[in-house]
């Protein structure tokens, strides 16, 4: 409790009538892989994006390492260490592989009112893009336009821009969204790695990473978190279990 | 390196050479009516390039890009008339007004997005166009004759036709080179992020509006260069040089040439404004014609000529 990197206290978010974040009150601790599961429409990418201050909420706060940043824009919390992936992949299609994350590099190595030079042959922005993609394991689809990459590809890339931005914290919604079984594993082995560095909220589908990899789960339903805890005992929560895990093989994601 | 001897840039060598060489053409003809032409296509061309550096890269569709050719050229026409007939008065002056304008328009436009953003640029153009229309003291609705072409005192006669022609063909190519510059620097960097996800360029941590700002009022100065050169050119201002349908016509350019290109809209402004010339000469109906060959090159050739000219080279 007293080492929680991101605290989320009464966050309400209304859409008309639909009540898509009902007092959410959730703490991600620093070093923490933080699973939230839910079914579709839950509120899950809604969450994200109000932490990532894409939206604004009704009512509520979020403090990200002791700071109030209930009310800061996007770009501000980016600079402060939190870096979010998309659920449905949102790249530059029409730039390389390379050149999507050097410009996430770009975003966080000073300004950009720099008109001259050319930033392609600027080691201090290619060098640490080029690693990022290695880190993900796309090094040999560096030149590659993005738009002629596959789904999968699409999905380790917005991994690696999201790590690019030097992030103290991850918010993943859904990067297993669509993969194949071989690529989901890739993917699973790649959070485990990021795990020892960052403290990650997490929202999947796919239980079995779910369960392999966090330390706490909170579930969600219709807009409210009905569990938080270890995995073991999320698993055995008969709430949990009529609420969701029960009806989501029929569901399926 | 053969990389470099692509179709496309044989075709801007050959361009730039042809223009080089039009003055020699003209004085040993005869036909300055030639050069003259072509004058007033060297300054379109630089309007087109800058709505491209706006347009093509950063996908700020403005509609109303003649305002600032029109802000450049009543600039220098109004400080003529008062009797304020020095360039190095005039030009600053007329960029500085353009570049305000273009602060202003951008401020109130650039949050929004598609089809608002276009009416919102076109709205602006239109009050500007009205207000010259206004301005009895300087020729309301029939416009401004300018006795003097802006004086460089000790550095260059602008009534000097082949200097003034040489004079556009150098800036034409130095506005070319500088928004090749800028696309390919961090700067241009993220002006086409913006265009192509805005969204995210925010989520990893830009604040895309103070670039995307910056970037209108760097095209809007650009072109209000263009307006002080074309009101030196006719010796003449009018409303109807901001006309909307002239800020349509230097959209034309830039897709016609190719946005995706810092060069492609030079390739656009001479394709179109030959193309007018021409069509002018055997018909009143221009449009009928320019207009569904325009429509064909938008919907079959994207990416214009230049494009056209690449595909060419990859077969
Ligand atoms: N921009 C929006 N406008 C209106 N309703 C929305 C909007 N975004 C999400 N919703 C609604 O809010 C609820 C939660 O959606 P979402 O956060 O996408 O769920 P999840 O990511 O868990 O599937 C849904 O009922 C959805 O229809
Ligand atoms: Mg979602």
């Amino acid at each position: 409790m007293a080492d929680a990197l991101l605290k989320i206290d009464g966050l309400t978010k209304r859409f008309g009538g639909v009540i898509a974040s009902d007092n959410i009150v959730l703490d991600v601790n620093r070093g923490e892989l933080h699973a939230i599961i839910g079914p579709n429409g839950a509120g899950k990418t809604t969450l994200i994006s109000q932490l990532t201050g894409e939206l604004a909420p009704n009512l509520g706060s979020i403090h990200f390492d002791g700071a109030d940043i209930t009310a800061l824009p996007v770009y501000r919390r980016s600079a402060l260490g939190l870096a979010r992936s998309f659920q449905i992949t949102s790249l530059f299609l029409d730039f390389t592989a390379l050149d999507n994350v050097a410009l996430a590099v770009q975003a966080h190595a000073g300004h950009s009112f720099r008109f001259w030079r050319d930033t392609r042959t600027e080691e201090q922005l290619r060098a640490p893009a080029r690693a990022g993609l290695d880190r993900v394991g796309l090094s040999n689809r560096a030149d590659v336009v993005v738009a002629n990459l596959s789904h999968g590809e699409h999905r380790q890339l917005e991994i690696a821009m999201a790590l690019a931005t030097k992030p103290r914290m991850l918010l993943l919604d859904e990067p297993m969204a669509g993969m194949g079984p071989e690529e989901s594993a890739r993917m699973v082995e790649t959070l485990r790695e990021l795990k020892r560095d960052l403290t990650i909220l997490l929202i999947e589908h796919d239980m079995e990473a779910v369960f392999a990899l966090a330390d706490r789960i909170s579930v969600l339903v219709y807009g409210r978190v009905i569990a938080t805890g270890a995995p073991a005992a999320i698993r055995a929560n008969p709430e949990v279990r009529t609420a969701y895990l029960g009806e989501q093989e029929a569901a399926g994601g | 390196m053969t990389a470099w001897l692509t179709p496309r840039n044989a075709v801007a060598v050959v361009l730039v050479a042809l223009l080089a060489l039009l003055p020699f053409y003209a004085s040993v003809t005869g036909n300055y009516f030639l050069m003259s032409m072509f004058t007033r296509i060297l300054i379109l061309a630089m309007a087109a390039v800058s709505l491209n550096l706006i347009m093509g890269f950063g996908g700020m569709v403005s509609f109303g890009h003649a305002a600032y050719i029109g802000i450049g050229g009543y600039v220098v026409g109004i400080l003529a008339k008062e009797g304020i007939g020095s360039g190095f008065v005039q030009w600053p002056l007329a960029l500085a007004v353009s570049g305000l304008f273009a602060l202003g328009v951008g401020a109130l436009s650039l949050r929004t997005r598609g089809v608002y953003f276009i009416m919102i640029t076109l709205a602006f153009a239109q009050m500007v166009y009205y207000v010259a229309i206004g301005l009895d003291r300087y020729g309301g609705d029939d416009g401004l004759t300018i006795h003097k072409r802006s004086t460089f005192d000790g550095v260059i006669d602008l009534s000097n036709r082949t200097l003034f022609y040489y004079l556009c063909f150098a800036l034409l190519l130095a506005m070319v080179y500088l928004v090749w510059r800028i696309v390919n620097s961090r700067f241009g960097m993220v002006i086409q992020g913006a265009r192509s996800n805005d969204r995210r360029m925010r989520a990893i941590g830009f604040a895309t509006f103070r670039y995307k700002l910056t970037c209108f009022v760097i095209a809007g100065v650009m072109c209000g260069l263009a307006g002080a050169l074309l009101a030196n050119h006719t010796n003449f201002v009018s409303p109807a040089m901001m006309h909307w349908t002239r800020s349509g016509d230097l959209i034309v350019m830039a897709v016609l040439g190719g946005m995706g290109s810092a060069f492609g809209p030079v390739i656009g402004a001479i394709a179109f404004l030959l193309l007018e010339e021409g069509l002018s000469r055997v018909t009143e109906y221009t449009n009928i014609i320019l207009g569904p060959l325009l429509l064909l090159v938008a919907l079959y050739a994207r990416g214009g000529i230049d494009g056209l000219l690449a595909r060419v080279h990859r077969g």
